[in-house]
């Protein structure tokens, strides 16, 4: 019994069965967990973009450091050093918040890139249009480069999203009770991995498919030009 | 303990984690190009096997596949009569192959496609067969396309192996762990281990570079 | 005519709803040289595409050497034909690209010997005799273990002749192989051209917009307009009179 369902071993079918609630309650875990870290990751990613763009090269230099340390570095350790280390400090945060920052922590790397290769896209020409037309810096990338890099980035964020569902099953090491560790779970107590896991394995096929597809179709409706100001 | 105690068992599973990279990729890579190749196949047979492979590694989490061929295989296994209990290191360089040479498939495809039409062209013109074709025209103008991303999949390989410390393989990730149960020091430990895993990745990125300016050295001639 | 080394009879291209080529007949006969003109779009180098076999067919017969290019007499019918009767009829026929097309990964030598070791059968040591001499004709003996990049687009263009004389076709195909040129690199390209077209008895079939160069080593011009030749004749009856609107229309404002 786990989460007050039963399950039932007569069949593997009926196995299969009895254990989806359960398994979709991992799930509902595993959607928080990812969109939390998804959160995380766009505004530490935000941060870590404006940072590496700074003109000081005392600012830029370590913010770009950092950048690799994060992305050449496992989750796994970023995830144990977070939640050993932290405690150390005084820093008590629950499993599920301390696993939601990792992944934040990790995929901001990632989004930070985004951000900037984004704005980068947006060429060169168009800020000298602007800048002949007398346009105030802020004006400039309020009203030039933001709706035209919004289009490119919104569809790598997607992705990423997807990305960071996939790795969710990592948090199991600090007992969040993700689907993976829930059906873990069920295969330690029942001896009969195959179902639940493979079980795990489909939810997760649809799950990804169903969110790649809500990314194609976010990006074919984002126009390509850039938002367009009326 | 000194700190300094615990780099020779640091660096014992450190070796682990490089001979797990190691092989790994080189299975993923073998992998991303007969079934990158495969996916752009004509045979339809070929094609649908090419496409779920992609789709379901790709698709899946890289835990639960590791979890899965470790735990849920064997009782598979059993179910037909086989004996599929694969020891952890063999668990851990398939899951870590089949997952990355999934996502390098999709690399390979789109180097190939990337190749212009106009060398098809030339092939067909000079009367060579679709397999020469592939094989001495588009493949070898395919690869520097793919270099940067190999490169990428690579690092992410490196990382990606220490989720093998879960099913109690011991790598670098593992190693650590014993030394925390055993001596409570968590912020040296993680913090050498997560230094040790960006100087592996530092120096792997330094590999993958020189291999990607020697595949595509005939770019560079004379210039 | 039984001399004819290409015929196409009543031959029908189609893009999707447009048709490129509209129940063409045409005819080249051995060792002619034959320079065809017209406006872009007109489907001239479909022509070519068809014979190397880089374009399908949608109605009529193409003939090559007397036999079908596009279909095998099998059981008394002709039918659609297999990779295998392609293969033998492509080996007679030979093309320049535009864009050149050489392979990039390859050197000079490499790019002429690679075919006839792989497709030919040759060995290295024969290829690469061939390869020298073809080097000379087009006046790049120097060049042989440089990569394209290297080459000015005139010097890979001539690499693209000698490549495409060493596998030995009895037909050249050239596609407006001076159209991707800087003005100054025509020259040289056509005096190659010129050359192959007084010293060897290959048959030859040249889609071009030089003029000069057409009414000078042809046997004979064609004009295409629409899918269909609308006139054709000696280059002297075709550049200094003639008998179509269409074509004078094109030559004037290609003159001009």
């Amino acid at each position: 019994m786990l989460f007050g369902f039963e399950w039932d071993l007569t069949n593997p079918l009926n196995f299969a069965i009895s254990i989806l609630p359960i398994l979709l309650v991992g799930m509902w875990v595993t959607i928080q967990a990812t969109v939390l870290g998804f959160f995380v990751a766009l505004v530490l990613g935000l941060v870590l973009a404006v940072l590496k763009s700074a003109q000081s090269r005392f600012v830029a230099w370590p913010a770009k450091l950092v950048t690799e340390f994060i992305r050449d570095t496992p989750l796994l350790v970023q995830l144990f050093f977070l939640y050993y280390v932290l405690p150390e400090y005084g820093i008590v945060l629950p499993a599920f918040m301390t696993g939601a920052l990792a992944l934040g922590i990790q995929y901001s790397a990632y989004t930070s890139e985004v951000y900037r290769a984004g704005i980068e896209a947006v060429g060169k020409d168009q800020r000298e249009a602007a800048r002949a037309l007398n346009l105030s810096a802020a004006n400039t990338f309020t009203h030039i480069v933001v709706p035209q890099a919004v289009p490119r980035i919104v569809p790598a964020m997607g992705n990423y999203l997807v990305s960071i569902m996939k790795d969710v099953p990592v948090l199991s090491v600090v007992t969040v009770l993700e689907m993976l560790n829930v059906a873990k779970i069920i295969g330690d107590r029942t001896f009969d991995y195959l179902v639940p896991l493979s079980l795990v394995g489909c939810l997760y096929l649809i799950m990804t498919l169903v969110a790649s597809a809500g990314v194609r179709v976010l990006d074919t409706h984002l126009p390509k030009q850039g938002l367009p100001l009326k | 303990m000194h700190w300094s105690e615990y780099l020779l068992p640091l660096t014992e599973g450190a070796w682990v984690t490089v001979q797990l990279t190691v092989y790994s990729t080189i299975l993923g890579g073998v992998l991303a190009f007969v079934f990158g190749i495969g996916k752009l196949s004509s045979n339809l047979a070929i094609k649908s096997v090419s496409v779920g492979y992609i789709e379901v590694f790709r698709g899946t989490s890289l835990l639960v596949q590791l979890f899965w061929l470790y735990f849920a295989l064997p009782l598979a296994g059993m179910a037909i009569g086989i004996d599929l209990r694969l020891p952890p290191v063999v668990a851990g360089v398939l899951a870590l192959g089949l997952n990355i040479g999934a996502y390098g498939a999709e690399v390979v495809r789109g180097a190939i496609q990337s190749v212009h039409q106009n060398q098809r062209e030339a092939a067909r013109a000079l009367n060579f067969t679709p397999r020469q074709t592939l094989f001495n025209i588009v493949i070898p103008q395919a690869i520097p396309e793919m270099m940067p991303s190999f490169g990428n999949l690579a690092v992410q390989n490196l990382k990606d192996t220490a989720l093998v410390s879960l099913i109690s393989l011991g790598d670098l990730t593992f190693r650590a762990e014993q030394i925390r149960n055993f001596t409570q020091d968590s912020t040296t430990i993680y913090t050498l281990l997560l230094l040790m895993y960006f100087g592996m990745a530092v120096v792997l990125t330094i590999i993958m570079r020189i291999v990607e300016r020697f595949a595509g050295r005939w770019r560079m001639a004379g210039s | 005519m039984t001399d004819a080394i290409i015929r196409f009879d009543k031959v029908v291209k189609r893009f999707g709803d447009l048709t490129v080529l509209d129940e063409l007949d045409f005819e080249v006969k051995k060792g002619e040289k034959v320079s065809i003109i017209g406006p872009s779009g007109s489907g001239k180098s479909t022509v070519l595409r068809i014979l190397m076999t880089l374009e399908g067919i949608d109605g009529g017969v193409v003939y090559v050497d007397g036999e079908p290019l596009w279909h095998e007499l099998r059981e008394g019918a002709l039918l659609p034909a297999g990779e295998g009767h392609l293969r033998r009829m492509r080996s007679k026929l030979g093309m320049v690209f535009q864009q050149f097309n050489l392979f990039p990964h390859m050197t000079v030598m490499r790019n002429i010997t690679e075919a006839p070791v792989k497709v030919l059968g040759l060995s290295r040591k024969d290829a690469h005799l061939r390869a020298e001499e073809l080097l000379d004709l087009v006046g790049l003996a120097d060049q042989a273990k440089k990569f394209p990049h290297q080459l000015s687009g005139g010097q890979q263009q001539r690499v693209g002749i000698a490549r495409a004389l060493a596998m030995r076709p009895s037909i050249l195909l050239f596609d407006e192989p001076t159209s991707a040129l800087d003005p100054e690199l025509v020259g040289e390209v056509l005096t190659v051209i010129g050359r192959l077209a007084e010293e060897h008895d290959l048959t030859m079939l040249l889609v071009t917009h030089e003029m000069r160069f057409a009414r000078e080593i042809s046997d004979r011009v064609c004009f295409f307009d629409r899918g269909q030749i609308r006139e054709e004749g000696t280059p002297e009856e075709l550049f200094t009179d003639p008998s179509e609107d269409r074509t004078r229309e094109f030559l004037k404002a290609i003159l001009d």
